[in-house]
C-alpha cells in the first residue's frame, strides 16, 4: 500500500499505575454491594483491569477481582461467572460498568437468598484498592503506518494498555487511541474499524499486541 | 556494582526507558532513605541494590542509618513481634528507651531530603523534625493483626507522615493519610538469584552431603516458629509414606537469637532418625542458598506469618514449583493452581506436595507461570518504578496524573 503521511503525528504515551489502599474491606456479598456503590471510580477501574497487567501470562481470559473473590473465597461460582463474563468492552464509562456490576450482584442476591449468608474467613476479605494513573509521553512519535507498526512492536505493554483501555474507558474517549488516529489522521476508516472490533479483554496484553500487529502488517502488505 | 542496562535482557528495553522517563520528573528532588541498619535484613538488602540504581538514573538519593544501642534494638524487636500479633510484655521503661534513643537520633540525623523515606518502626519518631518537606513511612511488617498497644503508640507518629506504604492489602487499615501498596522485590542479578552453572550446584549438594537421588523438597528460612519448620517436617513425613523424597531445611542467623537456637534444637531432634532430612545451619551465603533452591524439586514456605515472603519470589524466579501458606504477601505471589499451590495446614501442605510430585508436568507449568508472574511484578525494576511513582504522588493528589 502507498504510505500516507499524517499531518498530525501520533505520540505514544505510557501509563504507569500505583495502587492506593483505601483501608476498606468487606467479608460478605451485601457489604461488597454497599461499597461498590460508594467507592471511587478509580477503585472499580482497578479491580476490573488489574488482572490484565498482573496476570497476563497466566490467564488468556482474565477475570476481574470481584469475580475471583466471589468464586474462590465465597464459593459462589455462578455469580463469579456472571461477573467475569460482563462484556466490559460494551461500556463506555466506569459509571456504566459499575452499574452493571451492582445490578448483576443485586439480581443474583434476590434469586439466591442463601448467598447473602456466606462470609469470607479472616484474612480472606476483599480489600478495596484504587489505581492512581501517571500518564506520560514516551519519546516515540510516528507519522505513518510503517513507523506505527515498528513502534507498536517495541513499546511497553503499559503503553498499549493506556491507548487501548485507559483512553477508552477511564478517560472516556469513546474509542481506542490507535483507531482514532488511524481514522482521523491516516484517513483509513477500514483499518481503524478492524482494530476497534478486537475484544481486548479476552486476550493477554502480549496477545493483543500480536493481534494489533498482524492486522496492521497485513494492511501494509496489501 | 550492577548497572541498569544489565537488566535490559531480563525485562526489556522499554521498561528501562520508562524508568528514565520517570527519573526525569524527579530532577531537583533529594530522596533520603532512613532505616536502622546498613547490612543484614531485607530492608538493607533492597536499599543496597536500589540506592545506586536511583543515582544512576539521575535521582539524587542518600541513605542514612539511625543509631541505637542493645536496649533500643531489644525494644524494637519486641515491637516487631507485637506488630506481628505476638503478645509481648512491654512496659513504660521500654517505651522510654525507645523515646530516648529516638530523641538522640532526632538531634543527630540531618533530615535534609526533599522527600524523607523512613523504613519500619525504628526511626518513626524522626517525623518530629518535619518541616516543609515530604515524609513517607514504609512498613515492611505484616501488621494485619497487630498488638494494639504498640500500634496505637506508632499511630501518634504515623498520622503526621504524608503517606504510608504497605506490602499487602491485608496490612492496610483506615488511616487519615494516603496509603499505597508496594510489594518488595528480588534482584535477578544478585548472588541469590542469578543463573548458576550446574557444576556449582552439584558442588554445593556435595558439600552438604545431599545426594540428588530422589526428589528434594526444600524450605529456606531462619529457624523461627513463625516459619513453622516442625510443620514442614510433619508434612514431609505424610508425603514420605507414599513418595520417596528428601527434605532440606536450611537457614541461618540462629546463633545470636536464643529462640532460634531452641527452635533449631527441636528441628534437629525431630529429624534425627531420618537420614533423608537435611537440617542445615548456613552462614550468610547467598550463592549457596541459590544453589540449594535450584537443586530442589519443590520449594516450600509454610510460614504462619509472613511480612512478604520473598523466598517465594526467589523460588518462582528459578522456575520452581512452590507450596506455600496462604499468609501475608504470599497470595500476591502465588495464585492457587496457576503459579503454585497455597495451603492452610500441614495436611493441606502434604496433599499439595503429593500432587506436585505425582504430576511433574503440572508442577513444571506452575513453576513456569510463576517465573513470568515474578518477571512482571516482583523484580527490582518494578520496585524502582513504584518508588518513583510514590515520590511523584506526593506532589499530585488526583487519580489520573498527567506528567
Amino acid at each position: 500500500m502507498k504510505l500516507t503521511r499524517a499531518q498530525e503525528s501520533f505520540r505514544f504515551y505510557t501509563r504507569l499505575n500505583l495502587p492506593e489502599l483505601t483501608g476498606l474491606r468487606v467479608a460478605t456479598l451485601s457489604e461488597l454491594l454497599a461499597l461498590l456503590k460508594t467507592v471511587p471510580g478509580s477503585s472499580i477501574y482497578h479491580h476490573t483491569h488489574r488482572f490484565l497487567q498482573q496476570h497476563q501470562y497466566l490467564s488468556p481470559e482474565p477475570p476481574n477481582d470481584f469475580a475471583y473473590w466471589v468464586s474462590e473465597v465465597l464459593g459462589e461460582d455462578e455469580l463469579g461467572e456472571l461477573l467475569a463474563s460482563i462484556d466490559t468492552v460494551q461500556y463506555a464509562t466506569i459509571r456504566q460498568l459499575r452499574e452493571k456490576i451492582i445490578e448483576t450482584i443485586e439480581t443474583y442476591l434476590k434469586e439466591n437468598k442463601s448467598a447473602a449468608r456466606k462470609f469470607a474467613r479472616e484474612g480472606e476479605e476483599f480489600h478495596f484498592i484504587k489505581s492512581v494513573s501517571f500518564v506520560l509521553p514516551t519519546h516515540y512519535c510516528v507519522y505513518d503506518l510503517k513507523e506505527f507498526s515498528e513502534v507498536l512492536a517495541k513499546v511497553t505493554i503499559d503503553s498499549i494498555y493506556f491507548h487501548i483501555f485507559e483512553a477508552r474507558l477511564r478517560l472516556e474517549r469513546g474509542n481506542n487511541d490507535f483507531s482514532n488516529w488511524i481514522e482521523n489522521s491516516l484517513q483509513d476508516k477500514e483499518l481503524a474499524d478492524q482494530l476497534a472490533r478486537l475484544d481486548p479483554y479476552t486476550q493477554t496484553l502480549e496477545g493483543l499486541r500480536k493481534s494489533l500487529l498482524e492486522i496492521v502488517r497485513k494492511r501494509l502488505e496489501a | 556494582m550492577t548497572r541498569l542496562e544489565e537488566y535490559t535482557p531480563i525485562v526489556g528495553q522499554s521498561v528501562i526507558d520508562d524508568l528514565r522517563l520517570l527519573a526525569e520528573r524527579l530532577q531537583g528532588k533529594l530522596i533520603q532513605h532512613i532505616n536502622s541498619t546498613a547490612v543484614g535484613g531485607g530492608v538493607a538488602e533492597i536499599l543496597n541494590r536500589m540506592v545506586p540504581l536511583l543515582k544512576e538514573l539521575g535521582v539524587a538519593t542518600r541513605w542514612d542509618v539511625i543509631k541505637g544501642g542493645e536496649q533500643f534494638f531489644s525494644v524494637t524487636k519486641k515491637f516487631h513481634n507485637a506488630l506481628h500479633g505476638r503478645p509481648e510484655e512491654l512496659n513504660r521503661h521500654d517505651f522510654d528507651v525507645f523515646k530516648e534513643t529516638s530523641a538522640k537520633n532526632i538531634e543527630e540525623v540531618d533530615t535534609c531530603g526533599d522527600i524523607v523515606f523512613v523504613h519500619d518502626p525504628q526511626p518513626i519518631m524522626l517525623i518530629e523534625k518535619r518541616r516543609d518537606n515530604k515524609w513517607l513511612w514504609r512498613c515492611h511488617i505484616d501488621v494485619s493483626n497487630p498488638e494494639q498497644q504498640v500500634w496505637d503508640f506508632l499511630m501518634d507518629f504515623l498520622v503526621r507522615y504524608d503517606s504510608a506504604v504497605f506490602s499487602a492489602p491485608s496490612f492496610s487499615r483506615k488511616l487519615p493519610i494516603r496509603q499505597f501498596l508496594i510489594a518488595p522485590s528480588i534482584d535477578p542479578l544478585s548472588d541469590k538469584n542469578k543463573e548458576l552453572p550446574p557444576e556449582y550446584i552439584d558442588a554445593v549438594l556435595k558439600k552438604y552431603a545431599i545426594p540428588a537421588d530422589k526428589p528434594i523438597i526444600t524450605q529456606i528460612s531462619r529457624f523461627d516458629r513463625l516459619k513453622d519448620p516442625l510443620g514442614v517436617i510433619a508434612a514431609y513425613q505424610k508425603v514420605k509414606r507414599y513418595i520417596d523424597c528428601r527434605l532440606v531445611l536450611a537457614g541461618g542467623g540462629a546463633a545470636d537469637d536464643p529462640e532460634g537456637v531452641q527452635v533449631l534444637a527441636e528441628v534437629q531432634e525431630k529429624a534425627k532418625h531420618d537420614e533423608n532430612i537435611h537440617v542445615l545451619l548456613l552462614a550468610q551465603n547467598d550463592l549457596e542458598v541459590n544453589a540449594l533452591q535450584r537443586a530442589s524439586t519443590i520449594i516450600m514456605q509454610k510460614s504462619l506469618k509472613e511480612g512478604f515472603g520473598l523466598t517465594v519470589s526467589e523460588a518462582l524466579w528459578k522456575g520452581k514449583p512452590v507450596v506455600a501458606s496462604n499468609v501475608g504477601g504470599i497470595p500476591l505471589q502465588i495464585k492457587h493452581k496457576y503459579s503454585g499451590l497455597l495451603c492452610h495446614s500441614i495436611d493441606g501442605a502434604a496433599f499439595a506436595l503429593k500432587q506436585m510430585l505425582n504430576s511433574p508436568e503440572y508442577a513444571k507449568k506452575m513453576g513456569e507461570n510463576g517465573r513470568e508472574h515474578i518477571r512482571n511484578n516482583f523484580l527490582l525494576t518494578r520496585h524502582l518504578r513504584d518508588y518513583m511513582l510514590l515520590f511523584l504522588s506526593l506532589y499530585h493528589g488526583e487519580d489520573v496524573v498527567n506528567l
